[in-house]
């Protein structure tokens, strides 16, 4: 797939580290301010995605990038659903929220909440990578 | 009358479904009616003169929207984006095969 | 208020419309950015920040997507002969339409009244979510705390649609 223009690529460098750091800081504070796990999730895959579309990428490079965002997604749920058993395993119900609670308005507050947010963005963040690297590796007359 | 003109999104999104014979138009109208449900889950949870569902700080008054209709809503947001995709990757092999998105053509052509 | 909100609803109305009838395949998806973007607007002055961040990005990579399947395929629609076929159907789903609007319309009478909900199932949330949780995003605290379920569902749904995905997309299967 051929990659843009030279403006488009160095703006584009300029651009993405800053939009990943922006989705970073949307999941880290999920619990105070608006956003959460998928919306940090979402902006952190647009950063990966606008760098594919601008520099364009080959047939071979992709597809260690694919395997890799195979494992994260799947890292992604097993973290989610490990939080939630650790609960189920002291013998009190599934989901518990089971570390302290903290100050309010604290960054370390809420109990699992902040983890589950980390899950979630990892495995929203690859299953949205992994579906547009998918588009861009279909080629014709593949599936007669 | 909100609730009358999201009724007509939803009623717009569906003649597309029903009328139109190309595959891609008819992706684009089933994602128009999922967008009407989510306007329709966000009005019902409403409240005149109030606040995001964020606390400011501890000793304030309750005056917030509902929270729960905009959780439904969050997740089936990025549902919504998955089968869309997962549509028009059908809808893209569907072209390679045979040529093209009509639907009534693709019936007569089968195997 | 009410009013900016009924601007955009007939925005997003007239750009619907458009899009269903347009006869290039690349500016009906274009028309539907528009109602994309017109729901992150209604979010806004519906007091919702969580989802218009949410619904903002996801419109754009639903674009993203549309418009990489128009280019890679065709970008016109063919025409319609006027059979018999179509004129009964255009007549039934008239007939569907206008029924569907009574319906709605008797429907709508016995919802509360916009503005003013019937909020039975929230009080307990609002009023106990910080203490009960400690965190000052409720929204936050109903869908990992109250409410996890539905989060593993949803994780659990947006999994199995990638996979699907793939398993469309792939290269060739077994070798010959």
């Amino acid at each position: 797939m051929k990659g843009m223009t030279e403006i488009v690529k160095t703006v584009s460098k300029l651009l993405a580290g800053l939009i990943f750091f922006y989705g970073i800081y949307i999941v880290v504070f999920g619990h105070l301010t608006p956003g959460g796990g998928f919306a940090g999730g979402v902006i952190i895959s647009g950063a990966f995605i606008l760098l594919i579309i601008a520099n364009g990428i080959d047939e071979e490079k992709i597809k260690g990038e694919k395997e890799r965002a195979s494992f994260l997604e799947s890292l992604g749920i097993f973290l989610f659903w490990i939080i939630s058993i650790i609960a189920l395993c002291m013998g009190a119900f599934f989901f518990l929220n089971f570390l302290g609670k903290g100050r309010p308005l604290n960054m370390f507050s809420a109990g699992t909440i902040p983890l589950c947010n980390i899950a979630i963005a990892i495995e929203v963040s690859a299953a949205l990578c992994s579906i547009v690297i998918a588009f861009i590796l279909v080629k014709k007359g593949d599936n007669k | 009358m909100t609730y009358l003109l999201c009724s007509l999104l939803f009623l717009v999104g569906l003649s597309g479904v029903l009328l139109k014979r190309n595959l891609i138009k008819i992706v684009i109208s089933l994602t128009i009616v999922e967008y009407s449900l989510f306007m329709f889950l966000a009005l019902v949870g409403y409240k005149q003169n109030a606040f995001p569902p964020i606390v400011k700080s501890v000793a304030e008054e309750a005056n917030y929207v509902d929270p729960l209709p905009q959780a439904l809503v969050l997740t089936a947001i990025v549902i919504g984006l998955a089968t869309t995709a997962l549509l028009v990757a059908l809808a893209v092999r569907i072209y390679e095969k045979y040529g093209t998105f009509d639907i009534r053509e693709i019936r007569r052509l089968k195997g | 208020m009410f009013v900016i909100l009924t601007l955009l609803m007939i925005l997003m109305i007239a750009g619907a419309v458009v899009a269903i009838q347009s006869k290039n395949l690349l500016s009906a998806a274009v028309s539907m950015g528009v109602v994309g973007f017109g729901l992150t607007l209604v979010f806004l002055v519906l007091q919702a920040p969580d989802l218009a961040v949410v619904q903002i990005v996801v419109e754009t990579l639903t674009l993203i997507i549309l418009i990489a399947a128009i280019l890679k395929t065709t970008m016109k629609e063919s025409k319609v002969e006027k059979s018999a076929v179509v004129i009964y159907s255009g007549i039934a789903t008239v007939v569907l339409l206008v029924i569907l609007v009574f319906v709605l319309g008797g429907v709508f009478k016995q919802l509360p009244d916009f503005g003013h909900p019937d909020l039975r199932m929230s009080e307990y949330y609002i009023e106990q979510g910080l203490e009960k949780t400690g965190a000052a995003n409720l929204v936050a605290s109903v869908i990992l705390d109250f409410r996890a379920y539905d989060t593993l569902g949803e994780a659990t749904v947006l999994f199995t649609a990638v996979m699907g995905t793939f398993a469309v997309l792939r290269r060739k299967g077994r070798k010959e």
